[in-house]
């Protein structure tokens, strides 16, 4: 009572609000604003790619979704999604598969099993991978890997061609298929996954590694009861961040992948597109409409990336019960 | 079932401080010996080296010899893995893994390496041990639920059925009611009644009167300082040691003259 009282001649503030303090008020402002702006942000792009992209498909004289052609400047225009659509989830699909049991294993490593002479520095490179600007991948990818990988690829036909998926059509032709954009992508996008698994990693209570430990646990079921369940939804944010890059990434794959309308489910052949490489590689030289028909398919990348999002939350979502974060 | 603890000349480090120094004692099987002490007298230290966790600590290092019955647990060749297997331990607070039911929790050490069995048997110890820890009849009906939602009290006793699933020689139990109400820990103190039948337990306490109500035989550490190492004063009969201690320290310890 003494404390309130202070204020004066004011009735007791049993309903009133906590910020009356300069510095308070100013936080709540900042913080606030903060997020309405994120909010608008949002809105602003998806009103301006909708209307945008509205006013595009409504011209587009073929079917928007199941055309392989993309001919914006043809009069009367035809233009579809689904080479780009393919080969977007295809090589994200391939650089997931690839990147994130990687990642995973570097980040126990450097958390569970590196003396700590080797964590930091190990850390530490991998900090500065996920620095490493996409366009130097590309270029390195473009220049370096393509014939690197063209042996794998071979014996990849050689061996494996009967399942259809790694028949290469022709064996003469140069690596730059959607399999090798997906190899590039998983390089690029093990950094940012490792970082953040690490950091999940590193988070485990000492209290549930110690209770496996205690049951006489080898050190690999420590990690498979205690620290493999408590970062579970962290390795999974971890990965939508990396596939969130991988889907959206454009000069590495612009410079890998020898792109035509073509889509097979032969990954090996020098052929398909991403959203964002098409975008890339058309944006310079469309005319005012053409860009409205490639902000419709930046639009659909949009919503995938959305999809994917959601998919993800529902996942972490739906035993969060058991998820320990109440402890 | 139950085996003796011999120890012998131990020191415990922890990189170069010495946290404990030269240790020596017999723990009797089928008996509660309880630990007390002043915070940092290097007990909970003591403690981990029983069952080999101080060696998990970053820099944590021990010298001297652990005999249980005639198995020196720092022997060469011996893994530190098969002895928490024989040495099982229940901890501060209450950690049940918050990803498991409560069933899978009881029976996560049976799971563990080459231990695999057939549901049928599983489902026999997982009922026996929530019966061993008095919690049985308070989960029977919600087996499958995360184990995280029960009561601080009912995870500790979850824990203890933990770790008597595997059928231990040992228990050692790390102020295993210090995070838990005055029901809880009377609960929890009339299991380490019943469960001394069959085990040798060790508990690391810091109420006296718990010492004096669950132990058999109490040991009190002492530091000479802050910085010292943490040295056993004396060990001797609970009725003993808190009504005619032969150490001057214990005495002013348990009357409350410092601690």
């Amino acid at each position: 009572m003494d404390i309130v009282s202070t204020s004066g001649e004011h009735p007791p503030p049993s309903r009133q609000p906590a910020a009356t303090r300069l510095g308070d008020r100013v936080f709540l402002g900042l913080s606030r604003g903060s997020g309405i702006l994120l909010l608008v942000i949002m809105a602003a792009i998806a009103v301006f790619l909708t209307v945008r992209a509205i006013h595009a498909i409504s011209l587009d004289h073929s079917n928007f979704f199941t055309t392989y052609e993309w001919n914006a400047s043809l009069n009367p225009p035809s233009f579809g999604i689904a080479v780009l659509a393919y080969g977007t989830l295809v090589s994200s699909l391939i650089a997931m598969l690839i990147a994130v049991p990687i990642s995973v294993g570097i980040a126990l490593f450097i958390t569970h099993y590196a003396p700590r002479r080797l964590a930091s520095p190990l850390a530490y490179l991998v900090d500065l991978l996920a620095a490493v600007p996409s366009i130097v991948y590309g270029l390195w990818g473009g220049l370096y890997l393509v014939p690197h990988l063209q042996g794998l690829n071979l014996w990849l036909n050689d061996y494996l061609s009967w399942t259809g998926v790694f028949h290469k059509s022709d064996p003469n032709s140069a690596a730059r298929s959607l399999f090798t954009v997906g190899i590039l992508l998983a390089i690029m996008i093990v950094p940012i996954i490792t970082n953040v698994t690490r950091e999940v990693f590193r988070q485990v209570p000492k209290a549930h590694e110690e209770a496996a430990l205690a049951l006489g646990a080898t050190r690999w079921e420590v990690v498979r009861m205690s620290v493999l369940p408590f970062a579970r939804s962290g390795i999974i944010s971890a990965s939508m961040l990396g596939l969130g890059r991988a889907l959206g990434e454009t000069m590495a794959v612009a410079t890998v992948l020898s792109a035509s309308p073509v889509l097979t489910q032969r990954l090996l052949d020098p052929v398909g597109g991403t959203f964002a490489q098409n975008i890339a590689a058309k944006f310079a030289e469309a005319d005012n409409f053409g860009r409205d028909a490639l902000i419709a398919s930046g639009l659909v990348l949009f919503v995938i990336t959305l999809l994917v999002n959601g998919a993800a939350r529902l996942i972490i979502a739906r035993r969060r019960e058991y998820s320990g974060a109440a402890l | 079932m139950a085996k003796r603890i011999d120890v012998s000349g131990l020191s415990a480090y922890y990189g170069n401080h010495r946290a404990i120094e030269d240790i020596s004692m017999t723990v009797e099987p089928r008996s509660v010996t309880a630990f007390i002490g002043p915070s940092g007298c290097g007990k909970s230290t003591f403690l981990r080296t029983l069952n080999r966790m101080h060696e998990v600590t970053p820099g944590g290092r021990v010298e001297g010899k652990v005999m249980l019955d005639d198995e020196n647990l720092y022997g060469p060749g011996v893994d530190p893995v098969a002895v928490r297997r024989t040495v099982g331990m229940v901890f501060q607070r209450p950690n049940p893994f918050p990803t498991m039911s409560i069933y899978d929790n009881v029976a996560a050490g049976l799971r563990l390496n080459g231990t695999a069995r057939r549901k049928s048997e599983l489902d026999g110890i997982v009922e026996k041990s929530l019966k061993g820890a008095n919690l049985w009849n308070e989960v029977k009906d919600r087996l499958n639920k995360p184990g995280a939602g029960l009561s601080g009290g009912q995870q500790q006793r979850l824990c203890i059925a933990r770790a008597i699933a595997v059928e231990p020689q040992v228990l050692l139990m790390d102020e295993p009611c210090s995070a838990l109400d005055p029901i809880s820990t009377l609960a929890i103190e009339d299991l380490i009644g019943q469960l001394k039948e069959r085990f040798t337990i060790v508990i690391v306490t810091h109420n006296m009167q718990q010492a004096a109500r669950v132990s058999d035989r109490t040991a009190f550490f002492n530091l000479a300082g802050v910085g010292q190492p943490g040295r056993l004063i004396e060990i001797d009969e609970t009725q003993r040691i808190f009504s005619n201690p032969s150490v001057q320290a214990t005495e002013d310890y348990i009357s409350g003259r410092f601690g």
